[in-house]
């Protein structure tokens, strides 16, 4: 029992770190895109968990973020930009597809550079 | 540390990167960086500007000599109030940029022939072609000119250079146009030549069109032999109402040009055979043979208020961004509303608290193509007057992304750039060596005209403000608050002798050369005639009696001039509103005379069912192009069925393609002449058609496109013609298509397909000046913005908006003002 909720503590902890760093390696525009990606290993290097959690939280916690930001700003926009660039796409002008296509890159990167970092430490 | 799993994984996660930070190829073009484009928070989602966006703003800038206030109106157009002169044309620069910065720097990219370097090899024929055109060569005369003599134009247009460039400077990498982050490029800083390359692109526009026109011309005379073109294409034009009514005379002449002798045979020739058709490659853009406009002004005899009302116009390709943004510019030494060009200090079309202008092109020929001889392949030398003369070299370098550099190297020789050669070829140009003669080529002081005419305050103050004008030639209209209306056609107007530069001439000595410019004072001209309306649609600026030859018929469309001036000679206590709808006026005055000389041919009995149902039809149509008329689409496609059938057979075997005869040639053809011998279809050598016979095939022949037409639910004028503003790289997505607009071709509402009324402005030269316009465009160049296609719907419909012209104070209380942003002095 203890040990489940340390386990899910050390789950979200990371998750919320993952989703913080990446905000903060994003605001600056000097920085690469996939600055987050660092960010993400080193958070999975500092919390040890098994691959499977670590990729995980970092996937939900960049993923998340880039959805929850998207969202935000497409709901913000009226779907202005949004339906356009998914007619470019082509998405065929679904606002919803590259919104979920968005958080997806960000789910991918982010859990695959959180694995990575959890084979850093033996799990 | 598990090193097979820790490397199976990083190098899932590296590759991943790599792959989403690369562009992917699509087709021609390339995708953008994926995952940098999706990133919420450096992608295309930070364009994705907030419905409620607040625009206020305090900015500092050490450049300015004082504070700055600018207010932004509920359709985002500033209203920027400054102390010094030079400040309110650096915060225009801020303004611009901040609003379509992508769309200034594409568009000097490709008058300066450099989107090779962001768009790779696919682009490399219209770089090719601008760079030997001279477009920068044109570009640093005016730059070099200006530096050196004069100075107040030098500060004007470096106040401006360092606004553009203090948005860039504060401007972060997440906040880059959306364009940038699609094709995966960065804007670079903006300077003066990157303003007069602009200039250059707006020459070419409106007097380039030469450029393809003389060669095409010059292949059409040498396929059909002088006597059958002569026919075709004579420069006669009976129907003609002009710019200046007829009968007006003219001064005399002060240049007297001569025709040289002999040119019948070695120019016209007259009895040439047909010249040898050489290897083809690639081919140049020309300008929209539709690039025109309208613009009148009534006088007060003519208005309900007793005062003039200016309209304006302008024709041009339809483009999102658009070519225009609304500006107000208002400064101790003047207030001034209007259409400016991102790219340009000043307004171009607009009015200030005395008086209004607006401008058509004059389509008067500047450009001309004079033959080569070389020496040799290095191109070293080339004969003229009688001797080896030795040519300079000029070195264009086209940067090329993911390739190596081009270089081009250009001979310069007595008439300008050697723009085709053994290197450059087109299927026009045939292989021969041409050098390009341009009034664009020279220095241009079009800044100063538009400086001075937002300053004016008379029609003295108008005169000497174009005076200054080169080139592209314009009508420049004129009213003002004190009742004078004018119209000058003004512009560097080559003095020609008869057909002089309508075909590419001999150019081994000066005998075919320039005899010189046109004065000034020689240029069309009328104030305050009786009739109380001066106009301009393009057509022809006089009768026949001027004593200068203006260039070939295909370059002054006829019927929109015919139009605008029926209109106005019948109309009397004149409003806005009546000159709104004169704007968006959609009568078809040629079908008026066309529809009824193609029935006096038709024989329905001898038309298949469908073709007469069609032609029933077209005779019950209005004359009007509107939204949902079928009868137009039939119209039209009868009438270029017809001309197919008429001229088809004689253009027909040329390897490449020649100038169709203008409509009303045919037209007139039909109304005098029904044995008009062209008629026959010389293919056919055992029978003789008729023009009855090929106008019969020619409805049977567009009869079967109509029912296609007529499934497609196409039928209907709108949908047929499907109007679109296109975004500069045409693509769809950011485009707005299928807008629903009735006009075309001809019409005064000239809307056809990606073509039209780029800003429509009519000012009331009341008191407190009443003034309306809008543009098929937004105010924002940004395409996630909500003011980005704002005017399109209501531009479409044939609306306007009353635009907000006041003195600082009562702008500021104004209702429809909605924020403020301060430039400060640090």
């Amino acid at each position: 029992m203890k040990n489940t909720l340390s386990i899910n503590l050390k789950f979200i902890v990371s998750l919320l770190l993952s989703a913080l760093l990446a905000y903060a390696v994003g605001i600056y525009g000097n920085l690469p895109w996939w600055s987050f990606v660092i960010t993400n290993c080193i958070v999975a290097i500092a919390i040890v968990q098994t691959p499977g959690k670590a990729f995980l939280s970092g996937a939900l916690g960049v993923g998340l973020l880039w959805l929850i930001l998207a969202f935000v700003i497409d709901a913000q926009n009226q779907h202005i930009l949004s339906v356009k660039v998914a007619n470019l796409l082509p998405l065929k002008g679904s606002f919803i597809a590259l919104i979920a296509i968005t958080s997806i890159v960000g789910f991918l990167l982010g859990g695959l550079s959180a694995l990575t970092g959890s084979f850093v430490r033996k799990a | 540390m598990r090193l097979l799993p820790f490397i199976v994984s990083a190098v899932a996660t590296v590759g991943l990167v790599a792959v989403l930070n690369t562009q992917l190829p699509i087709g021609a073009t390339k995708s953008p960086r994926l995952g940098y484009f999706l990133s919420p928070q450096q992608g295309f989602w930070k364009n994705a500007e907030k419905v409620s966006t607040n625009f206020d703003a305090s900015i500092v800038a050490n450049e300015l000599k004082g504070n700055v206030d600018v207010y932004m109106d509920d359709r985002l157009v500033p209203h920027i109030y400054a102390d010094h002169d030079e400040d309110a044309y650096f915060v225009q620069g801020y303004l611009h940029a901040k609003f379509r910065l992508w769309q200034m720097d594409f568009q000097t990219r490709v008058a300066a022939g450099r989107l090779s370097e962001i768009a790779g090899a696919d682009k490399l024929s219209i770089d090719r072609f601008f760079r030997r055109l001279g477009m920068v060569y044109g570009a640093e005369q005016t730059e070099q000119y200006i530096n050196e003599h004069n100075p107040e134009m030098k500060a004007t247009v470096d106040a401006y250079t360092a606004g553009v460039n203090a948005y860039l400077k504060q401007l972060s990498p997440e906040d880059l146009p959306f364009e940038y982050k699609l094709m995966n490029y960065a804007p670079e800083e903006w300077t003066p030549k990157k303003t007069y390359l602009f200039l250059m692109f707006m020459s070419y526009d409106l007097t380039g069109r030469s450029a393809t026109a003389d060669l095409q011309l010059t292949n059409t005379r040498d396929f059909l032999g002088y006597d059958l073109f002569d026919k075709l294409y004579t420069n006669q034009q009976d129907s003609l109402d002009p710019i200046i009514p007829k009968g007006t005379a003219f001064a005399k002449p002060s240049i007297l040009p001569v025709k040289p002798a002999g040119s019948d045979l070695a120019y016209l020739k007259k009895q040439d055979p047909n010249l040898a058709v050489n290897k083809i490659s690639a081919s140049p853009e020309a300008p929209d043979k539709n690039n025109g406009s309208n613009n009148w002004a009534v006088a007060g005899s003519k208005t309900k208020s007793g005062r003039p009302i200016l309209c304006s116009d302008p024709h041009l390709g339809l483009n999102l961004p658009s070519l225009w943004y609304e500006v107000q510019i208002t400064t101790p030494t003047h207030s001034t509303y209007g259409a400016s060009f991102p790219g340009s200090p000043a307004v171009i079309i607009g009015f200030n608290d005395s008086l209004a202008w607006g401008v058509t092109n004059a389509g008067r020929d500047v450009l001309d193509y004079y033959e080569l001889k070389f020496k040799d392949s290095t191109q070293k030398e080339y004969w003229f007057n009688g001797a080896w003369q030795a040519t300079s070299n000029r070195q264009e370098i086209i940067k090329v992304k993911d390739s190596a550099d081009v270089v081009e190297n250009i001979a310069m020789t007595h008439w300008g750039p050697a723009m085709f050669d053994a290197h450059y070829q087109n299927p026009q140009s045939k292989g021969r060596n041409l050098a390009v003669k341009w009034t664009g080529h020279n220095p241009s002081t079009g800044v100063e005209t538009f400086y001075k005419l937002n300053r004016a305050k008379n029609f003295d103050d108008y005169l000497k403000a174009i005076a200054l004008w080169k080139c592209p030639g314009q009508n420049f209209v004129f009213a003002s608050k004190s009742g004078d209306i004018a119209i000058k056609q003004q512009g560097n107007f080559v003095a020609r002798w008869d057909h002089q530069g309508d075909f590419i001439m001999p150019g081994e000595d000066t005998t075919y050369d320039w005899q010189g410019i046109i004065p000034n004072e020689e240029n069309p001209m009328i104030k305050n005639p009786e009739r109380g309306f001066v106009s301009s649609a393009n057509q022809k600026s006089v009768d026949a009696t001027y004593p200068y030859y203006l260039g070939t018929a295909g370059s002054f469309p006829l019927y929109r001039g015919i139009s605008v001036n029926k209109r106005l000679r019948s109309m009397n206590q004149i409003t806005a509103a009546d000159m709104q709808h004169l704007q968006t006026d959609n009568y078809n005055v040629f079908a008026e005379v066309a529809r009824p000389a193609l029935m006096k041919f038709i024989d329905p009995s001898k038309l298949s069912a469908d073709a007469q149902r069609m032609v029933k039809e077209m005779t019950q149509w209005n004359l009007y192009n509107n939204e949902h008329e079928k009868g137009i689409t039939i119209f039209k496609l009868i009438w270029d069925s017809v001309e197919d059938a008429v001229w088809g057979d004689e253009l027909a075997g040329s390897p490449i393609p020649l100038t169709k005869p203008e409509s009303f040639i045919l037209l007139d053809q039909m109304n005098k002449d029904s044995n008009f011998s062209v008629a026959d279809d010389i293919r056919t050598k055992d029978k003789v058609e008729t023009l009855k016979q090929q106008v019969n095939l020619g409805v049977e022949n567009a009869t079967k496109k109509l029912l296609d037409l007529e499934k497609e639910n196409k039928l209907e004028w709108s949908a047929f013609k499907a109007t679109r503003v296109l975004h500069l790289t045409k693509i769809p997505a950011l485009s707005r298509m299928n807008l629903p607009i009735g006009g075309g071709v001809n019409i005064v509402n000239a809307t056809s397909e990606n073509h039209g009324p780029s800003w429509r402005m009519v000012v009331h030269l009341t008191d407190e000046i009443e003034a309306y316009g809008l543009y098929p465009g937004g105010q924002s160049g940004n395409p996630g913005s909500p003011f980005y296609d704002s005017f399109v719907d209501y531009w479409a419909a044939g609306k306007y908006y009353r635009l907000l012209f006041l003195p600082k104070q009562k702008l500021v209380a104004n209702e429809r003002t909605k924020w403020h942003i301060q430039f400060k002095t640090a």
